[in-house]
């Protein structure tokens, strides 16, 4: 009997091993008429682009509009301020596929979709980081635009400060310098992405000068680049 | 850094429901409200108070600053008074927060706002204080007797903009600051496209000029700037370009009753006009593209349309900038009124921070924030806050002070304190403030700015999107922007649309009847209910 039922959860652990293979799903794979990260890259700006993509980050959701980040395993997605109910914000954890609809733009170098609407699909994937740090400085980096990224080894070159000039309150966007290479860039902490209660937040507020860090977060753009950190390691 | 503002306009749209819930709410409180507010025959200083002021600054450090000196030095006249400040950089922030802390009496004592936003506010039950009577106190009014500096009196505040803080029979704010809109331009281009600028704008030769340097090579490049980026015309605030635009025109927008006039044939004329140079990308807005400074100081604009509180960030020598140093292009960058339809009779809109005390229940803390409002006009607040941008101080009092003339008189000796747009900007109000015009206020007013500048957004919108703007698509337009903003309900007489919630007068005699034989049914119920629940234990 015991040969048995030792043979039997054997069998039913081969079965579900191969079950799991067979739902490991293609994160590329796009639905009927729907746009490759490349035909979207390539699409002129203002015409209408379906996607369909993966929640990485929930940025703020306000008067019934979301603003997310996305990612497939080609390229990433910034949503701005979608149609989308309270509810169905809630709906959209980490990893939730969905399927948005809406028009191509660009506001300040950071290309976006507007006017979005969506639909929640089935599927699941979380975007590890891409360590991009070797990209900063090149015009590469801008290839990976949205993208859930890392930065290792880099020198914090000026304590954070509330708004690009100081003069905001806690709770406020926290703006940071950093270098790498003898070359300063400005990093940020997005209040509505991560606020003032956030880990991330608190974390870089203490940072001093000369502290080395790693981070992680989105790649975000505004009149070059300007990454909004979700995690801070001081090394 | 700039770009916060523009996840916050798009927020704007909320205020519209929060107002709605703030008149349920009022109506649900009814007569909870705080009771009105009665001038107290003296300021109380044997008790301490704490105040909150609410302020707006434009993500500016040296603003900041002058807020926080001024509490330092009102809290050394009444060491019994604590301001504690908290910031903001939007108005719509502000008026968010106020509107869902009504509810909870929790507004704050002081805050910068709008009149419009005022208005909204006042649907709670003596939520802001009537400012007449305060204004007026021999002893702690503007420039009372008791008053422990040197405060303005009223006749020195400029009528023009104290006007602007009346609405209802009483003033509810008075004026903190004032600016106007702006044209800022490359001069470079404007004669580089073989045109001369003329001292007046006309909305022709900004449309003419802008059309004719959309020209490009084969490459792409426009061959104005040589770039592959040109936007020559743009707005950073559409809600007053059409405000400005049909008041120049003499076209109907709102009456001081709150009647809504926007949607005419007018208005449709001037749409078609910006859907005809948004279709060539002649014309773009801060919402669609950027903001206007960006694009001018990266020679990539040649008509930016922004505040005069926005001076310090346009032209090659801007203080401030949001670019690459790399990216900013040498240029002569000129300030003109905005541009009009009638050069000999021009019209532009006054706007900027005015403020208002919230009621408590406790009339000496109203009192102790009456006295920290009226300390924010004295001159040395109302001239060093007005040097940080394109404002003008709102008392006759700063604006005719040693100071402030020499500070006027050295346009251009810096960079920074004289930067010379900064200063061309203010003097543009300062010699126009009799051109100035504001919108009526009422509740609901808010909402009907909104959708003035919604009209241009989603027009320009729909000619980039390769839409036909016709009139099918001009009934649509109207349609639909009503509805989002509620300007296609009934309106009481204060303007604001009527809801469910509102007050609907006595009920009916038949409901009256019917609702009490329900409760007798119910009463009787639960009578025959217990009774037999009684009989079943004794019978146990």
């Amino acid at each position: 009997m015991k040969k048995l039922t030792a043979l039997l959860m054997a069998l039913l652990m081969v079965v579900g091993c191969v079950g799991c293979g067979g739902k490991e799903e293609d994160i590329n794979k796009k639905s009927e008429g729907v746009m490759t990260y490349a035909e979207y890259e390539a699409a002129e700006l203002e015409t209408k682009v379906t996607i369909e993509a993966y929640v990485q980050a929930k940025q703020s959701w306000w008067d019934n509009t979301a603003t997310v980040y996305l990612q497939d395993g080609d390229g990433a997605y910034f949503v701005y301020g979608m149609a989308c109910s309270e509810e169905d914000y809630a709906k959209l954890t980490t990893g939730t596929k969905i399927k948005v609809t809406g028009y191509k733009a660009e506001w300040s170098g950071e290309v976006e979709i507007m006017d979005a609407t969506f639909e929640i699909m089935e599927g699941n994937y979380v975007a590890k980081a891409e360590d991009v740090t070797s990209l900063l400085g090149t015009d590469d980096l801008i290839k990976k635009q949205n993208m859930f990224v890392a930065f290792k080894g880099m020198t914090v070159e000026s304590a954070a400060i509330y708004k690009w000039d100081g003069s905001g309150q806690y709770g406020d966007d926290l703006y940071f310098n950093v270098s790498l290479n003898g070359t300063t860039y400005t990093f940020t902490v997005e209040s509505y992405l991560t606020d003032g209660s956030t880990d991330v937040y608190k974390a870089v507020k203490e940072l001093k000068v000369g502290d080395v860090v790693d981070m992680e977060g989105f790649l975000y753009w505004y009149e070059g680049v300007n990454p909004h950190i979700t995690n801070v390691t001081v090394k | 850094m700039m770009k916060s503002v523009k996840k916050l306009l798009s927020r704007v749209l909320l205020l519209v429901v929060l107002a709605r819930g703030l008149g349920c709410l009022s109506g649900c409180h009814g007569s909870r409200g705080l009771k009105e507010f009665v001038m107290p025959e003296t300021f109380d200083t044997s008790q301490n108070y704490e105040i909150t002021f609410w302020a707006k600054n434009d993500t500016n450090r040296t603003q900041v600053d002058i807020y926080e000196k001024a509490i330092a030095d009102f809290e050394a006249l009444y060491p019994n008074v604590k301001v504690v400040l908290r910031l903001y950089t939007d108005y719509g922030r502000i008026y968010n927060d106020v509107i869902t802390n009504i509810a909870t009496n929790t507004t704050p004592n002081v805050c910068i706002t709008y009149p419009d936003h005022i208005a909204t506010y006042l649907t709670g039950v003596n939520t802001v204080v009537p400012l007449d009577e305060l204004m007026a106190d021999a002893e702690y009014g503007l420039g009372g007797s008791e008053v422990a500096f040197d405060a303005p009196v009223q006749d020195e505040i400029i009528p023009k903009f104290l006007e602007e803080c009346a609405f209802g029979g009483h003033y509810y704010a008075l004026p903190y600051m004032r600016s106007t809109e702006a044209c800022y331009i490359n001069k470079t281009f404007v004669e580089k496209l073989g045109y001369t600028l003329p001292e007046k704008l006309t909305w022709e030769f900004i449309w003419e000029v802008s059309e004719a340097a959309m020209a490009q090579d084969g490459e792409g490049n426009f061959l104005v700037n040589g770039q592959k980026v040109l936007i020559p015309f743009i707005y950073k605030s559409t809600d007053n370009m059409m405000i400005q635009m049909l008041r120049q025109k003499g076209a109907g927008y709102s009456t001081e009753e709150g009647e809504i006039q926007l949607f005419h044939d007018t208005t449709r004329e001037l749409l078609y006009t910006v859907a005809e140079h948004g279709a060539t990308r002649a014309f773009s807005t801060f919402k669609i593209s950027s903001y206007p400074a960006n694009f001018l100081n990266a020679g990539q604009c040649i008509f930016a349309i922004d505040s005069t509180a926005g001076a310090t960030w346009m032209g090659t020598d801007a203080p401030l900038c949001d670019i690459a140093e790399e990216k900013i292009v040498e240029f002569e960058t000129e300030v003109r009124m905005l541009p009009q339809f009638d050069t000999e009779n021009p019209q532009m809109i006054s706007q900027g921070p005015s403020m208002c005390v919230f009621n408590k229940s406790d009339p000496q803390e109203v009192l102790a924030s009456w006295l920290f409002m009226q300390f924010l006009l004295t001159n040395e607040v109302q001239t060093a806050y007005s040097q940080t941008e394109g404002y003008v101080p709102v008392t006759s009092k700063a604006q005719e002070s040693a100071e402030y003339q020499d500070y006027l008189s050295r346009a251009g000796e810096d960079n920074e304190l004289y930067y010379r747009i900064k200063l061309e900007a203010t003097q543009l109000l300062l010699d126009n403030v009799e051109k100035t015009f504001v919108t009526p206020v009422f509740n609901g007013s808010a909402s009907l700015r909104d959708a003035a500048g919604q009209l241009v957004e989603t027009t320009v919108k729909a000619v980039r999107r390769g839409q036909t703007v016709d009139e099918a698509y001009m009934e649509t337009l109207y349609r639909d922007t009503m509805s989002l903003y509620r300007l296609d309900q009934p309106r009481s007489q204060s303007g604001a649309a009527v809801s469910a919630e509102e007050d609907l007068g006595p009920l009916p005699a038949a409901s009256a009847v019917l609702i009490g034989v329900l409760v007798s049914a119910w009463i009787l119920i639960g009578l025959y209910m217990g009774r037999k629940l009684v009989t079943a234990r004794r019978a146990h």
